[in-house]
């Protein structure tokens, strides 16, 4: 039956119990707080205490003993002296239109060379007056009497040529966007980024250490999706989701795919979720919309909804470096925040001054220029798609094109060997060279880049080519 | 606190040099420091203030305003800006001063005015000429004509600006390879890489050496650029503080002792980042020491002279040079192009199969554009006359006027009164202002007397320690320097800049002028 307590047991404990409560009452004060201080010690050992970490106790041989047995890994693992990068083509001369290898000229479809710039005599012809006035290099960041005249009049003219309030340029293409993420969004924000951007978006969004929440390359339901989860959590915790500041990265036109995001929709959704963008124009700058500006002038959107627009001057302007535009409000924290601009030297002068005669170049020759690159890509991708055994991969307006070999033959082996054929049939085309970090690695593929002074003829001649490279290949 | 070096540097015959390896960081007075902070404590005071002024609406807000609807999250928080609205902004003007002219010993800034108190700036017009002792132009190599700017020129016609390719695909060109082969030479190892910038030859190639579970041993006082790479690297950085070899030896021991923290494990592979010449400090990194600690722990070396290759050293190779090393205990040998050579960009330079590690992978090399024709003519060329393959003596006896510069113009700070940082032969030439007011009042009146300066105060410097930082260049004469220094004398009797406890005080006038015309001829 168990015990059971009596009526007499419970009486001696209650008698017991007011026994310990007079004897509190009884005792002296330093009594009652000593008995107070072990108790509450007693709590805190048992609940709060960190377990310490157990200390080595090595002795002093024992320590020289594990210094001298350490053996480290070597500093780099061993390469393979067969590599492509360790036997790159060596040119000597003018990388335009034509390019020369080996003595022999051949049409260069490989270089992002979109408005035939390079070798531009009006360019060139600035770029040496620029060094007559200012020497090569600026010998300083901006900070420290490195911004010169030259720069703030290249920042004047990029903004007023997107209509925006102000530019900010950069010394290095890839240094531009990989600084501008990390400025503008922290560890505590969160970044809707599109699978497929280039590696210096990559780079950029690493060094943030935000969250980062990838989406299926130009796939807005996938985008939607995430956007609602985020909405959510944002419900279940509303004072934490307004510390949260949101940014969608993407690129106007995709140097991995050559195709264009669908912007007039990220926008729509940019005032229903809130988040702020970056579009990264580095290929869509000055190759689509009917004066070059880009994706914003494609799709007839306001460029004030866009935050920020960044481009590289490596491309279509055929300068070096890099730049932003935007509103005052979000460009001018970059002067102080952008790892890339405050401590690193200033772009040289010639470089600038080369960029500001491209602008007016493409200022002055507007609509027929671009209509004419957006006409010619359309050419040569139905030229390409008549090609059969080949899939061609981008927009049909867009420049760029990615090139494969239609079902399971698509072997970087296999690519290499039709750039070979190519080659020696006066065709310069290259494989897409990626590192092997990439965070989605592209298919293998041959990238096209069609240079807006090409004739039909010369396209016609790169398809015939390649249809005959395709039969060596696959035969 | 001072400290005499034991390592004495030694001259091309290994005998001890005559010029003695001092460095020094004399104490900040305590007044000084309080003050300093008491200033700070008032500016901030202000700032609440006037933030609480335009809250209420009765001051006009002046900073841009969101263009986006008002329930978007802030892009900015208001105390993330609050250093930036209310205090950079009241001396915005010295800093981002822009020039017309190239960068070179003489520069001709241009004049800003603002109606609104720094917050909008106007061009009156008006160019200042002014000696300037702010730009990295430590051989006297940023010129507009001569040998290097027509090798330039001619390189514009035979290339173009740009290739607009990247190094793996089409854009490796011949000049690349005699500029690597060159610099290789140079330097005194086996190859060399080159970038088109500095910034992101350390940020874009830390992470291709190390890696996770790899651990990076970085002086407190590195570069930017430096903790950006180690950052993307994933390894585990620990900082040893700035220069000191004890507490670096330390890390090391604990470091293979204990392993990595949490799992215990060996640690794959130990990196020491260092600089050679610090650019805030002035200070040389003490290579020697470091190289036996390297040997000894078995860590590999990373040795950042993008301040030292060409101002230090009797050959003007750097930090290696300066204290006659073997280059090939150094595993990564990385500078600049852009102090020295007048140029612009970044190299790496060790051992092949290290540098054909980075040819291949590399983000540089596959991701972004080669190097522009002119930029890399400009060095080929800047290399050339130091080396001594043009013909003449020029590129010596710039290296000899630069060391000359530099010990004139220091020695004669010191015995004035001012506090000095850094090495006595280091061409970065730090001078101690400590209080936040004096750092717009010394580059205001400097300018107004021809000389156009840099002064830095926080974050770029910590709280209590900003300063004003001349670097000195070949190019410089001998009056240019007596007339910044007259100028420096001036603005440090008006402003109050003699701090040190260690020598006397003195006005310009006071010195014994034909002692320090004895040492600048010899």
């Amino acid at each position: 039956m168990g015990s059971s307590m009596t009526r007499g047991d419970i009486e001696s404990l209650a008698t017991d119990f007011y026994d310990l409560l007079e004897s509190f009452k009884h005792a002296p004060f330093y009594h009652i707080s000593f008995e107070i201080f072990l108790v509450l010690a007693v709590i805190w050992l048992v609940f709060f205490r960190k377990p310490r970490a157990i200390e080595k106790k090595l002795t002093e041989r024992e320590k020289q003993e594990l210094i001298d047995e350490w053996q480290p890994e070597p500093l780099v693992p061993p390469v393979d002296p067969n590599h492509p990068a360790l036997n790159v083509r060596v040119l000597d001369g003018i990388v335009g239109k034509t390019v020369e290898i080996d003595g022999k000229k051949s049409l260069n479809f490989a270089t992002f060379n979109f408005l035939n710039f390079v070798g531009n005599s009006r360019i060139s012809e600035k770029a040496i007056q620029a060094v007559q006035k200012y020497g090569v290099g600026s010998c300083g960041p901006r900070g420290f009497y490195g911004t010169i005249d030259i720069h703030l009049e290249l920042e004047e003219r990029l903004a007023k040529f997107f209509n925006c309030e102000e530019g900010i340029i950069y010394s290095y293409g890839f240094s531009t966007i990989a600084s501008i993420i990390p400025a503008y969004s922290k560890r505590n924000d969160i970044l809707f980024v599109d699978e497929g951007v280039h590696y210096a978006i990559q780079k950029g969004v690493e060094a943030s250490r935000s969250h980062v929440k990838w989406f299926k390359h130009n796939d807005i339901q996938d985008l939607e999706r995430l956007l609602a989860e985020q909405e959510v959590l944002d419900k279940k915790n509303p004072k934490k989701a307004r510390t949260i500041r949101r940014f969608l990265i993407i690129e106007g036109l995709y140097v991995n795919y050559g195709d264009i995001c669908p912007l007039p929709r990220m926008v729509e959704l940019k005032y229903k979720y809130k988040y702020r963008i970056f579009i990264d124009e580095s290929v869509s700058f000055g190759t689509i919309g009917q004066t070059g500006r880009g994706v914003t002038e494609y799709y007839d959107i306001d460029r004030q909804k866009i935050d920020l627009i960044s481009s590289s001057l490596e491309y279509s302007i055929g300068s070096i470096g890099g730049f932003a535009v935007g509103s005052s409000f979000v460009v001018d924290h970059q002067r102080l925040s952008a790892q890339g601009y405050c401590f690193s030297a200033s772009l040289p002068p010639l470089l600038a001054a080369a960029a500001i005669e491209a602008l007016n170049i493409m200022e002055e020759q507007s609509t027929p220029l671009f209509e004419t690159i957006m006409s010619k890509s359309k050419r040569l991708h139905k030229k390409l798609l008549s090609i059969k055994g080949y899939s061609v991969m981008g927009d049909e307006i867009s420049p760029l094109k990615h090139l494969r070999l239609a079902n399971a033959l698509n072997t970087i082996g296999r690519l290499e060997e039709i750039v070979q054929f190519a080659q020696t049939r006066d065709i310069t085309i290259t494989v897409a060279r990626y590192l092997t970090d990439e965070h989605l690695l592209p298919e293998p593929s041959i990238r096209l880049i069609l240079n807006v002074e090409m004739t039909d003829e010369e396209l016609e001649f790169l398809c015939t080519v390649l249809q005959e490279a395709l039969v060596k290949v696959t035969s | 606190m001072s400290n005499y070096q034991t390592n004495k540097p030694r001259d091309d015959n290994n005998r001890t040099s005559d010029h003695r390896n001092h460095e020094e960081f004399e104490e900040t007075p305590t007044w000084a420091a309080v003050v300093t902070v008491l200033g700070y404590a008032i500016l901030s005071a202000l700032g609440w203030l006037r933030d609480f002024l335009r809250h209420i609406g009765l001051e006009e807000k002046r900073t841009a305003h969101d263009p986006n609807p008002k329930d978007f999250v802030p892009l900015y928080q208001s105390y993330e800006c609050f250093y930036t609205r209310n205090l950079y902004t009241r001396i915005r003007d010295v800093f981002n001063q822009p020039i017309a002219s190239v960068a070179g010993a003489k520069v001709h800034v241009m004049e800003r005015v603002s109606d609104d108190y720094n917050w909008t700036f106007k061009f009156s017009g008006k160019k200042i000429p002014s000696i300037n002792l702010g730009s990295y132009n430590y051989l006297g190599f940023a010129e507009n004509q001569g040998p290097c700017s027509e090798q330039a020129i001619k390189s514009i016609e035979t290339y173009a600006v740009t290739t607009c390719s990247t190094r793996h695909e089409l854009g490796h060109q011949r000049y690349m390879k005699e500029l690597e082969s060159l610099m290789a030479e140079y330097l005194n190892v086996e190859d060399c890489m080159a970038f088109g910038m500095g910034f992101a030859t350390n940020a874009l190639n830390i992470p291709t050496l190390a890696g996770k579970g790899d651990l990076i041993l970085s002086d407190k006082l590195n570069h930017v650029s430096l903790i950006l790479g180690a950052r993307l690297s994933g390894a585990t950085i620990r900082t040893f503080n700035h220069n000191d070899m004890k507490d670096l030896e330390a890390h090391l021991r604990k470091a293979i002792i204990s392993g990595q923290p949490r799992t215990c494990r060996p640690w794959k592979k130990i990196l020491i980042i260092v600089e050679g010449v610090y650019s805030m400090e002035g200070s040389l990194c003490k290579l020697p020491e470091i190289i036996e600690l390297k040997k000894k722990y078995k860590a590999y070396l990373y040795v950042d002279e993008a301040h030292s290759i060409g101002a230090i050293g009797s050959r003007g190779r750097g930090v290696v040079d300066y204290w006659k090393v073997d280059p090939n205990d150094i595993e990564i040998h990385m500078g600049t192009f852009t102090k020295s050579f007048g140029s612009a960009g970044g190299y790496i330079a060790g051992k092949k199969n290290i540098i054909d590690y980075i040819r291949v992978s590399s983000h540089s090399a596959c991701y972004s554009s080669s190097m522009s024709a002119p930029i890399v003519h400009q060095i080929i060329s800047a290399l050339s006359i130091i080396m001594g393959r043009d013909g003449t003596n020029d590129g010596q006896k710039r290296i000899q006027q630069l060391a000359c510069n530099v010990r004139y113009f220091r020695r004669q700070l010191v015995d004035m009164g001012f506090i000095v940082y850094g090495n006595d032969n280091s061409p970065v030439v730090p001078v101690m202002i400590f209080m936040p007011a004096k750092i717009a009042a010394v580059n205001r009146e400097m300018l107004k007397r021809g000389c156009a300066v840099v002064t830095v105060g926080f974050p770029a410097t910590l709280l209590t320690e900003s300063r004003v930082r001349f670097c000195i260049s070949a190019g410089h004469t001998k009056e240019m320097l007596n007339h910044a220094l007259k100028a420096m004398d001036e603005v440090g009797h008006l402003v109050s800049l003699r701090y040190s406890k260690k020598n006397p005080h003195r006005r310009w006038i006071e010195l014994d002028h034909a002692d320090y015309d004895k040492e600048y001829t010899s």
